[in-house]
C-alpha cells in the first residue's frame, strides 16, 4: 500500500486519519475495555473462538468491499453464505473436492448473474441481489426439504480439517481468511483491476471515458462477493462439521455494516480491505462483550451493533462533507 | 491565405456520416478530416453537432448504419474501422480531453494520469515507484508541479484539465480531440496549452479542437469546420476566414446582420436612483470571503468581476443562502433575509442560477415541464395538490419566452443542447417571480447563438425591474451587460466601477492593480495558483451541507 500523502490542511489530515484508521483505534479501545472488565475475554478459548467466527463474515466482508468500493451493494451474501454451507456439507459425501468446489461454482455463478444484470441490464444492485438473496433462500429451502434435513460432513475428511484443523494453535478458517485479505488487498491496491474497481466507483461516466472496462468490472466484483460468500459458507460448515440452514440471515447487513465501519465509503470510490477487517473484529468483539455480560440479552448485541453503524456513518458524513467526497 | 500547399497525411477521417437520436438528427451526413500535423478547429453553437461528432469519433456513440456505399464509415490510418467502446478508439490511438473534467476525483494524481495503461513490474502487479516517477515527469512537462499522489480533487479545476490534458498526450497518440479545453483553464495555464498543442503539431498528431472562443482558433488552428444544425457546412484553412465571417456561418446568417447586432447583446444603462432590491453588507466565510458588501438596484445589472477563486461564485452562495456566512447581512427589498438557507432566500425573491448547470441545476432525467416547475410547485399547488393546468401555463410561457428548443414539454431535459438546458434552468427560477437573480456564469459553454440570446433575456429582464448579479468570466459580456462592476480579489472587494468607468482597461487595472494576496511566479505549484485555492477551499466550507 502506498503511504498517503500529506494533505494540505491539518484539518484534513485529521479528518483523513480519522477515516482511515478510526475503526483500528476504537477496536484497541473496545479490546482495551473487554481485556479489563472481563477474566474470559483474553482466554486462549475465547479469543480463537472470536477468531475462527470473525473469519466467515471477514471473508464476505472481503468481496462487499470490492463490491462497495465500485458503488454497489451486494444483499445476497448471507443468502449464498448459507446455500454455500449447506451445498458443501450435501457435496462432502462425494469428497471433499466437490464439497469446496460445489459452492464456489453455484455461489459464483449466481454472483455472476448479479452482476450481468446490474452492468449489463443496468438494473439497480439493491434490487438485483435482493431478488438473488430471496431466490438463493428458495433454493436452500428445496435442497434441505423446507430445513428439516441437515447434511453432516465427515469430520476425519480433508474438508472438515480445513474448518477444524489448527495450524501453530490458530484455527484454518483464521489463516485462509489472513491469506485471502493479504491477496485481496494486493489486488485491490495493485493491479490493474483494483484501479478499475476504484475508478468504477469514484466516477462511473469518467471511467467509461478513460477506457476502464466498466460493465466487466462491475461483473467481476459481483462475482467475487458471491465466491467469498459461497467460500465463506462452506468453510463455515466445515467448521460445524454440518450444513445449517438458518445461518447467514441478516449476513449481509453485517458485512455491509463491518465494510463501512472500516472505512470504504458507501457512495463508492474509496476503502481498503484493512478496514473491513477491523470492521469484522469490532463487530465480534462488541458481540463477545455482550454476551459475556450474562445479565445482557443477547438481542442486545443487534441495538449496540445498530447503534455503532449509526455513529460510523454519521461521523463519515461528517468528515465527508468537510471534504466533500464526491 | 491560401489553403496549405501540402497537405499532409489523412488520419482520422469520417464521410457522410449521420447519427441519430429519439426524435432529433444530430449529425447529417457529415464530412470530416483529421490530417497529421494539423489542427484542426471544429466550431458551431450548442445543438449543431460538436459533441455528437467528437462520441462518434472516439466509440462513445455508434453511427447510424451506412445508408449508401462509402457513408456513414470511419477511417483511420487508410482503413475502415468501428470503435465499439471509447477503450478500443484509445487504443487505436484516439485520444480525448473532453470539456467537463473526466477523472475520478478520489483516485490519485498519478493513478488518474495512468488508469488502464499502469506500469507494471514482477507479476503484473503496479510499479507505484515509476508511475510516480513518470507522472511527476509528465506534469512537469506542462509545467504542473504537484504532489502526484495526492487526491485530485484537492487540485483546483485548471489543474485537474491540466492532468487531463497529460493523460491525452502522455498515451502513444495519433489523434488528441480538445473539447472545450479553455473553458476552466487560467490565462497561464492556456498558454501551456498552447505550448502543447504546437509540440503535438510538429510531432505530426492530428489535433481536433473544440472551443467557443474564437480568438484562440486563431491562435493555435490550422483548419476549421463549422457544423450547424448536424451539418458540415464549411471546412478550409482558418486564416481565410476573419471572425465576423466564422460566427455569421456558425449562425447561418448574413454578415450584415451580425455587424449591425454587434456581438453582445447588451444594451447597457439602466436607471440608477431606485432603491437597492439587494444590499448584502460585510458577508464573511472563513478562508473565502472577507466582508464583502454590495448593493443591487432594480432594473441594474451589477456584474461581479475578478478572476478565478477570487470569490465571485461564494458571494452569490453566500446571498442565495447556499453558504452560509459567518458574519454579514442580506437585505432583500428592506426586508432583512436570515443568511445559510436556501428556502429563506428563495422566499424573500433571491434565485440564483448556479455556475454548474450539470450538478446542480438540471434534473436531467426530469421533462423540460417538470425542470422548469419544480421550485415553483409550492406556488403553483393547492392543499398540497399541483395544480397542472397552472403548471402548463406557466411552463407554456416561458418555453415560448426563452425560446427553449425542445420537442416538446415532456422531452427530457438531458437530451437538450447546453444552452436549451440553460434557458430551462433560467425558466425555472424566472418561474419563482424572483427580485433579484442571481446568475453565475450564465453563457459558460454555450454556444454564440444562445449566448446573444441569454444576454438579450438577462437584458429585457433587468427592463423589466428585476436585480441582476452576474458573474462572468467573459470580460466583454461582463463590462457591456453591467451598470456597474464589483471587482473582488481573494475575497474581497477591491473596486467598484460604474458609469463609463466600466471598461475593460480598468477593469483588468483594478484586478491587477489591487493588493494581491502571495504573487506567484510562473513556476510556482498550479496547487498555489487562486484556482486551485479556490476548490479545496470551496470544499472546506462549514456546514456547506446541500448535497
Amino acid at each position: 500500500m502506498d503511504a498517503d500523502p500529506p494533505g494540505p490542511a491539518r484539518s484534513e489530515r485529521l479528518s483523513a486519519f480519522a477515516q482511515q484508521h478510526g475503526a483500528l483505534v476504537t477496536l484497541v479501545v473496545a479490546v482495551l475495555a473487554a481485556w479489563l472488565s472481563f477474566d474470559t475475554f483474553m482466554t486462549t478459548d475465547n479469543t480463537q473462538n472470536m477468531a475462527v467466527s470473525s473469519a466467515f463474515l471477514a471473508v464476505v466482508a472481503l468481496g462487499m468491499t470490492f463490491v462497495i468500493v465500485t458503488g454497489g451493494i451486494d444483499l445476497s451474501v448471507g443468502s449464498l453464505f448459507a446455500l454455500g454451507g449447506v451445498l458443501a456439507a450435501w457435496g462432502s459425501q462425494y469428497g471433499s473436492t466437490v464439497a469446496l468446489l460445489l459452492p464456489l461454482a453455484v455461489c459464483g455463478l449466481i454472483g455472476f448473474v448479479n452482476g450481468l444484470l446490474i452492468s449489463r441490464s443496468r438494473l439497480a444492485p439493491f434490487i438485483v441481489t435482493l431478488a438473488a438473496m430471496l431466490g438463493a433462500r428458495g433454493i436452500l429451502l428445496a435442497a434441505t426439504d423446507e430445513g428439516s434435513r441437515t447434511y453432516l460432513v465427515d469430520k476425519d475428511s480433508f474438508f472438515a480439517t480445513l474448518g477444524q484443523g489448527k495450524v501453530l494453535g490458530v484455527g484454518a478458517p483464521v489463516w485462509i481468511t489472513v491469506g485471502l485479505f493479504v491477496a485481496g488487498a494486493v489486488v485491490l491496491r495493485r493491479s490493474r483491476f483494483g484501479q478499475y474497481v476504484y475508478a468504477v466507483g469514484g466516477n462511473e461516466d469518467a471511467a467509461a471515458l478513460m477506457g476502464v472496462p466498466v460493465a466487466r468490472t462491475k461483473t467481476a466484483v459481483y462475482t467475487l462477493s458471491g465466491l467469498c460468500a459461497g467460500l465463506a459458507g462452506a468453510l463455515n460448515a466445515a467448521w460445524l462439521v454440518s450444513g445449517v440452514t438458518i445461518l447467514g440471515s441478516g449476513m449481509e447487513l453485517e458485512a455491509i455494516s463491518a465494510v463501512v465501519i472500516g472505512g470504504t465509503l458507501l457512495s463508492g470510490g474509496f476503502g481498503f480491505l484493512s478496514g473491513s477487517l477491523l470492521g469484522v473484529l469490532l463487530l465480534k468483539v462488541i458481540q463477545n462483550v455482550i454476551n459475556q455480560i450474562g445479565s445482557l440479552d443477547s438481542a442486545y448485541q443487534q441495538v449496540v451493533s445498530g447503534g455503532f453503524l449509526a455513529v460510523v456513518v454519521v461521523a463519515q458524513t461528517w468528515l465527508g462533507r468537510r471534504r466533500r467526497v464526491l | 491565405m491560401p489553403a496549405l500547399p501540402v497537405r499532409s497525411a489523412e488520419v482520422l477521417s469520417v464521410a457522410g456520416l449521420s447519427k441519430t437520436f429519439p426524435g432529433v438528427r444530430a449529425l447529417d451526413g457529415v464530412d470530416f478530416t483529421a490530417r497529421a500535423g494539423e489542427v484542426h478547429a471544429l466550431i458551431g453553437e450548442n445543438g449543431a453537432g460538436k459533441s455528437t461528432l467528437i462520441k462518434v469519433l472516439t466509440g462513445v456513440y455508434r453511427p447510424d448504419p451506412p445508408t449508401a456505399a462509402g457513408t456513414g464509415v470511419l477511417t483511420y490510418d487508410g482503413s475502415e474501422v468501428e470503435f465499439a467502446t471509447p477503450l478500443e478508439a484509445q487504443h487505436a490511438g484516439i485520444s480525448t480531453i473532453y470539456q467537463e473534467v473526466n477523472l475520478v476525483p478520489l483516485m490519485s494524481v498519478a493513478r488518474n494520469l495512468f488508469l488502464g495503461r499502469e506500469p507494471r513490474g514482477r507479476l503484473g502487479l503496479i510499479d507505484f515507484r515509476r508511475m510516480h516517477r513518470e507522472a511527476d515527469t509528465a506534469l512537469r512537462g506542462l509545467g504542473m508541479r504537484v504532489d502526484v499522489r495526492r487526491p485530485l480533487r484537492e487540485l483546483g479545476v485548471g489543474a485537474q484539465q491540466m492532468v487531463a490534458l497529460a493523460r491525452a498526450v502522455s498515451v502513444e497518440a495519433r489523434v488528441v480531440i480538445m473539447d472545450e479545453p479553455t473553458s476552466s483553464l487560467e490565462p497561464r495555464e492556456v498558454a501551456t496549452l498552447f505550448g502543447v498543442i504546437r509540440m503535438l503539431r510538429e510531432r505530426g498528431i492530428a489535433v481536433i479542437y473544440v472551443s467557443h472562443r474564437l480568438d484562440e482558433l486563431y491562435e493555435v488552428c490550422d483548419t476549421v469546420t463549422v457544423l450547424r444544425d448536424g451539418k458540415a457546412v464549411h471546412t478550409g484553412p482558418i486564416a481565410a476566414l476573419d471572425q465576423l465571417r466564422l460566427v455569421s456561418l456558425m449562425l447561418g446568417r448574413e454578415i450584415g446582420d451580425v455587424r449591425e447586432e454587434g456581438l453582445t447583446k447588451f444594451s447597457g444603462g439602466h436607471d440608477a436612483e431606485a432603491e437597492p432590491v439587494l444590499r448584502a453588507a460585510e458577508l464573511t466565510v472563513r478562508h473565502l470571503l472577507r466582508s464583502v458588501s454590495l448593493t443591487v438596484r432594480p432594473g441594474e445589472v451589477v456584474g461581479l468581476g475578478g478572476l478565478l477563486g477570487s470569490g465571485r461564485s461564494e458571494t452569490a452562495k453566500a446571498i442565495a443562502g447556499a453558504l452560509p456566512p459567518d458574519s454579514g447581512r442580506v437585505v432583500v427589498a428592506g426586508v432583512p433575509v436570515r443568511t445559510g438557507s436556501t428556502p429563506a432566500a428563495i422566499r424573500a425573491g433571491v434565485s440564483l442560477l448556479p455556475e454548474d448547470r450539470k450538478a446542480e441545476g438540471i434534473v436531467p432525467g426530469l421533462s423540460v415541464r417538470e425542470n422548469i416547475a419544480l421550485a415553483a410547485l409550492p406556488g403553483l399547488s393547492r392543499f398540497g395538490l399541483v395544480d397542472e393546468a397552472r403548471v402548463d401555463r406557466v411552463v407554456d410561457t416561458f418555453m415560448k419566452r426563452l425560446h427553449i428548443k425542445a420537442s416538446g414539454p415532456h422531452q427530457k431535459v438531458g437530451e437538450l443542447s447546453g444552452g436549451n438546458q440553460q434557458k430551462v434552468l433560467l425558466a425555472r427560477w424566472l418561474a419563482m417571480n424572483p427580485k433579484v437573480l442571481l446568475l453565475d456564469e450564465p453563457t459558460r459553454g454555450i454556444d454564440v447563438g444562445a449566448k446573444a440570446e441569454v444576454q438579450k433575456l438577462i437584458d429585457e429582464l433587468a427592463g423589466d425591474g428585476l436585480g441582476v448579479l452576474l458573474i462572468s468570466s467573459d470580460m466583454e459580456e461582463l463590462i457591456e451587460g453591467s451598470d456597474r462592476v464589483v471587482v473582488l480579489k481573494d475575497g474581497a472587494v477591491v473596486e467598484e466601477l460604474g458609469g463609463d468607468a466600466v471598461t475593460e482597461d480598468r477593469l483588468l487595472r483594478a484586478i491587477a492593480a489591487a493588493p494581491a494576496a502571495p504573487t506567484h511566479s510562473p513556476s510556482a505549484a498550479p496547487s498555489d495558483s487562486p484556482d486551485a485555492r479556490d476548490a479545496p477551499g470551496d470544499d472546506q466550507a462549514p456546514g456547506d451541507d446541500h448535497d
